[in-house]
């Protein structure tokens, strides 16, 4: 197996009510990873897409032909991806196969999704349909009620008091917001107290407005080649040393081992071991905290907290800057937006830039960082880890 | 290989507040909803039996926010309940004002009623959902 480098990135400001198409917000993202990256359009040899919802939102199907042709990689294989919430973080691991298994050697990885044009009961509707639709749907299952069980039985099962509970989901959405504030992709720009989160809008209990991540619109893309190939093209090479993926069924059936997902300690158990690291030798991680109690779960399930104390840790500015373990140092899923298809690439975007160095002007950069830990979730049932290496 | 039990024939039976499972003649485990495997070992040599209905609450959570053309159907409380047979499954609780429901719900014994979802325009047609109510201590001792 070669090994692969992810050579340039593209990002849009992720919002509210984009005024660009899906293909438009792609295939600028895409352009400018193929710039950045020292390529031309005809140097791609395949295109990997995340998109979950372009039929619905903008009676867009199959939206990776479209845009490849529009950035002029004319004829060039492209194959979108669903695993709903981590649609760009599967496309990523397939794309990072191909090339590491020598059968191509440059490879576009995007993501897009346009989920605030369906406005908020359609989409609420078509992200339900990332749970189990006949046995489960039919109750007014929906991926915050997924979290509102999950909150109750984690607070039940490590004893710790709802009210206290809530206080540590709160310090998550915080933390979050004002990372945000220093990401110029980021689509809430908006400090926030946990006074706020902690009156905001009853979404589905314990669930408030403020420990939910918004719908929103964005894309985001990155290249990646083989090392041969990458060698001749940046001195600051970024590899991808370890990827997992794995699966789990409607969220009843994942019974006796809630709160905890199993899914997500298998795959992030496959990157550790194949990048031969371990959850003490990550130095930043952005995880998939599309409710503030999915991010202490998530952070406990790839064991970079003992289970029921991830909350006391987000407390104790142990996930800050500085901090034991800085996490979502780009404002999360929370502050920096959610668009679906988009959010793994926009995860990896982001670490790469931590690995080499590049946002200390932003004032969100973590020192010397060599290992980066990406965990995207996607509804009931599709996990991603990818640790990228410095080295 | 065909399915022991499909969807048509649970909801069908759940209409009629009778809970369809599979008991696995390897390891004795009951899945329920109804898989194609057993849910533990993944076995086939399975039997369909009907399950009590019977259980307690693990969690639970009350709804204000519903899908394009549920919001009549709010606030609705969703509860994780554990069957007396092992599998836990999804249903709504009766007999509570969902606003009230808290902490002390879980561990609360219930049984099992039914409710229909007519269904929506991607939904296929209508299925039949559990849906939960209060039960005596003294019915199970
Ligand atoms: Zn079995």
């Amino acid at each position: 197996m070669r090994r692969v480098v992810v050579l340039g990135g593209g990002h849009s400001k992720f919002c509210f009510n984009s005024p660009k198409t899906s293909v438009e917000m792609l295939s600028e993202v895409a352009m400018d990873a193929i710039r950045e990256s020292s390529l031309e359009a005809r140097d791609i040899q395949a295109i990997n897409v995340g998109n979950v919802l372009g039929d619905f939102a903008e009676g867009q199907g199959m939206v990776q032909s479209f845009f490849a042709n529009d950035i002029g990689c004319f004829n060039v294989p492209a194959t979108r991806f669903e695993g709903a919430c981590a649609s760009g973080s599967i496309a990523l691991r397939d794309a990072f196969i191909w090339v590491a298994s020598g059968y191509y050697d440059i490879v576009l990885v995007g993501g897009v999704e346009r989920a605030t044009a369906m406005g908020t009961a359609l989409a609420t509707r078509t992200f339900a349909m990332f749970g189990d639709s006949r046995y489960e749907f039919p109750t007014g299952f929906t991926f915050p009620a997924a979290f509102g069980l999950l909150a109750h039985l984690y607070a039940h099962r490590y004893r710790i008091p709802l009210e206290r509970l809530k206080e540590q989901m709160a310090a998550v959405s915080v933390q979050s917001h004002e990372y945000a504030m220093k990401n110029p992709h980021a689509q809430i720009h908006k400090q926030l107290s946990k006074e706020e989160v902690l009156k905001s809008f009853m979404v589905t209990t314990p669930i408030q407005l403020h420990d939910a991540c918004p719908f929103s619109d964005g894309a985001a893309a990155v290249v990646l080649a083989s090392e041969e190939v990458a060698k001749k093209l940046t001195n600051q090479p970024v590899y991808i040393s370890g990827i997992g993926q794995t699966s789990s069924g409607k969220l009843s059936s994942q019974y006796q081992y809630l709160p905890r997902l199993r899914a997500r300690e298998l795959a992030a158990e496959q990157a550790y071991r194949m990048a031969g690291l371990t959850p003490q030798d990550i130095d930043v991680c952005e995880l998939h905290d599309c409710f503030s109690i999915a991010a202490i779960i998530a952070a406990e399930g790839l064991g970079l907290f003992e289970f029921g104390t991830a909350g006391e840790a987000w407390e104790r500015g142990e996930t800050r800057l500085g901090g034991k373990i800085p996490i979502n140092m780009s404002g999360g899923l929370k502050a920096k937006g959610h668009p679906i298809g988009a959010t793994g690439v926009s995860q990896a975007y982001e670490l790469t830039r931590q690995l080499r160095g590049q946002l200390v002007e932003q004032g969100r950069q973590v020192d010397e960082a060599k290992h980066a830990l990406m965990d995207t979730l996607g509804g009931d049932g599709v996990l991603v880890s990818i640790i990228f290496s410095a080295a | 290989m065909e399915y022991k039990v499909i969807f048509k024939d649970y909801n069908k039976a759940l209409k009629r507040n009778k809970l369809l499972g599979l008991k696995c003649n390897d390891c004795g485990t009951v899945t329920c909803p109804p898989m194609m495997v057993c849910q533990e070992c993944a076995g086939t040599n399975q039997e369909v039996v009907e399950l009590s209905g019977k259980g307690q609450v693990l969690t639970f959570t009350t709804s204000y926010l519903n899908s394009e053309g549920r919001e009549n159907e709010l606030p609705i409380t969703i509860v994780m309940v554990q069957l007396d047979e092992g599998p836990w499954i999804m249903g709504n609780l009766d007999d509570v004002d969902p606003k009230r429901v808290n902490m002390k719900l879980i561990g609360k014994r219930v049984g099992l009623g039914h409710r229909v979802f007519p269904g929506d325009r991607y939904s296929a047609g209508e299925a039949a959902r559990p849906v939960f109510s209060y039960i005596e201590q003294i019915e199970n001792v």
